[in-house]
């Protein structure tokens, strides 16, 4: 379980976020869901620790994470696996070096207990006969996949998807989504996904944060969302023209 | 002022995160041995150029500057070993190094921030700083001053067959040019100053890309700073070094 307490955020003296507080809950996909610049990847990043946040707490279970060392969060983050929205694969490794990147830096594993790992990863996320490739050589879709395996390569407690979808087809998207879910089924993962496409938020929105200007507005699951009374949520929700007609059905 | 000293600052921080205990040695070895290829080997071909013609020009100059014929002839040699050893191959040489590793670091570096490579290799627990940074510093520490080596052979053969080849000075004389009154120290005092223009070459490219904040544009400038800063800091050290090596 992640627990975020009263956290605040700003850069340049312009608050970002705004005494945010929420739980996320173990073996659910958790989606922040917002407009673009509302604070989502604000929000993500304080909680993983790539931002310190000016004031407030995020527990990991029962450790206060933004009070540890640097040696303190690192046997944090060896339990976190995070998917960019860019992907971020290090572009002079192929897939099977960046596969196996957290197993050469963490593990004593032999070559051969590594590779059967790193092909495992990469069966899991249907990525196959790609060993050698470069990521220059991968289509978005497979960048994601390589992402993901990357970031299940360890076993993670913990699973942050930044934007997973971002310049994917709605195909892909899905299969993108689908793929998270399992996963966090699989494994038991706490799985933090922020996004802005209502495809995923209906897929997999197990448990909704809905963030507005550095604010959380509102929150709840998937049932839910479409029957909420929040007017910001709802300008968010049904903002395209099919879900406008869609609305006096629901 | 103020943003000066906060930059340095911020500079004296990102060394100390370098410089802390590695997280496994077979993986910044592996690294390290990466580096040698990229910024030493890929190096050895502009310096080996640039030091051949550049000693065929300071022969060729000296020779057109000492026509007068008081001056013995193997001062040609002498003035084309001199000036190699004692500035060309480190200090132009190190220029030439900044435009070339300098900008590469940069950019290798800030491409890897924008693009969230970094804040993956942060996210897994890894000190990203020192993991980019130190096996880069050591290839450079350690290849750079072989680089020094190599420019002094070429460029002093590079004087001789322009000589020769032009006519201004018989083999011989050169020859005995280049062995007349040579001081060994000046091999040392040019290695030393090789060994403190990698550090800041490498530590201050580093530094331009490792703080990269925004897009491609931002690397752009990054890679371009790094190698004006550097190459000032280059020019600046080696008055420094000289008076405290040389005096």
């Amino acid at each position: 379980m992640i627990r975020v307490r009263n956290l605040n955020k700003s850069f340049n003296g312009r608050p970002v976020l705004i005494d945010v507080s929420v739980t996320f809950e173990p073996g659910k996909t958790n989606l922040i869901i917002g407009r673009s610049g509302s604070g989502k990847t604000v929000l993500l990043k304080s909680i993983v620790g790539l931002h310190e946040a000016d004031s407030g707490e995020v527990w990991f279970e029962n450790t206060l994470f933004n009070n540890l060392d640097f040696n303190g969060r690192k046997e944090i983050q060896k339990q976190m696996g995070m998917l960019f929205q860019g992907s971020a694969l290090f572009d002079s490794l192929t897939v099977e070096q960046n596969v196996g990147f957290p197993l050469d830096m963490f593990t004593d594993q032999s070559k051969e207990e590594k590779l059967e790992r790193v092909n495992f990863c990469l069966r899991r996320v249907n990525i196959l006969n790609s060993n050698k490739l470069f990521p220059s050589e991968l289509s978005g879709g497979m960048k994601k996949r390589v992402a993901i395996a990357r970031a299940i390569a360890l076993n993670p407690k913990y699973l942050f998807c930044d934007e997973p979808n971002s310049g994917l087809d709605p195909l892909t998207a899905i299969l993108i989504d689908e793929l998270i879910r399992e996963l966090t089924e699989e494994y038991s993962i706490t799985t933090v996904v922020n996004t802005h496409d209502m495809n995923s938020v209906m897929e997999i929105g197990e448990k909704i944060v809905f963030i507005h200007e550095g604010n959380k507005c509102w929150e709840g699951n998937k049932e839910e969302v479409l029957r909420s009374d929040c007017a910001t949520l709802n300008e968010f929700i049904f903002a395209n023209s099919l879900a406008k007609q869609l609305r006096p059905k629901l | 002022m103020f943003r000066f000293l906060s930059q340095l600052g911020v500079y004296f921080i990102l060394l100390k995160k370098v410089f802390a205990k590695p997280e496994k040695a077979s993986l910044y070895y592996k690294q390290t041995m990466r580096e040698f290829v990229f910024l030493g080997l890929n190096s050895v071909g502009i310096i080996a150029i640039i030091s051949f013609f550049m000693g065929a020009v300071i022969t060729l100059q000296t020779a057109y500057n000492t026509e007068n014929p008081i001056y013995p002839k193997y001062l040609i040699g002498l003035g084309c070993r001199d000036s190699i050893i004692l500035e060309f191959s480190s200090t132009v040489a190190s220029l030439i190094l900044a435009g070339k590793v300098g900008s590469n670091i940069a950019s290798e570096i800030g491409t890897m921030r924008v693009t969230e490579q970094i804040d993956a290799l942060e996210i897994m627990g890894v000190n990203s700083a020192s993991f980019l940074i130190l096996p880069k510093l050591i290839a450079t520490l350690i290849f750079n001053p072989i680089l020094t080596l190599l420019s002094i052979v070429v460029g002093i053969w590079g004087g001789w067959v322009a000589g020769v080849l032009s006519g201004v000075v018989t083999s011989e004389n050169f020859i005995y040019g280049i062995q007349y009154a040579f001081i060994p120290y000046y091999i040392v005092y040019s290695l030393i100053k090789m060994v403190v223009f990698a550090f800041i070459i490498t530590s201050v490219s580093a530094f331009q890309g490792y703080y990269v904040d925004g897009g491609s544009l931002e690397v752009g400038r990054a890679s371009t700073k790094a190698v004006v800063y550097s190459s000032v800091l280059i020019l600046l050290f080696n008055v420094i070094l000289t008076q405290l090596l040389l005096s």
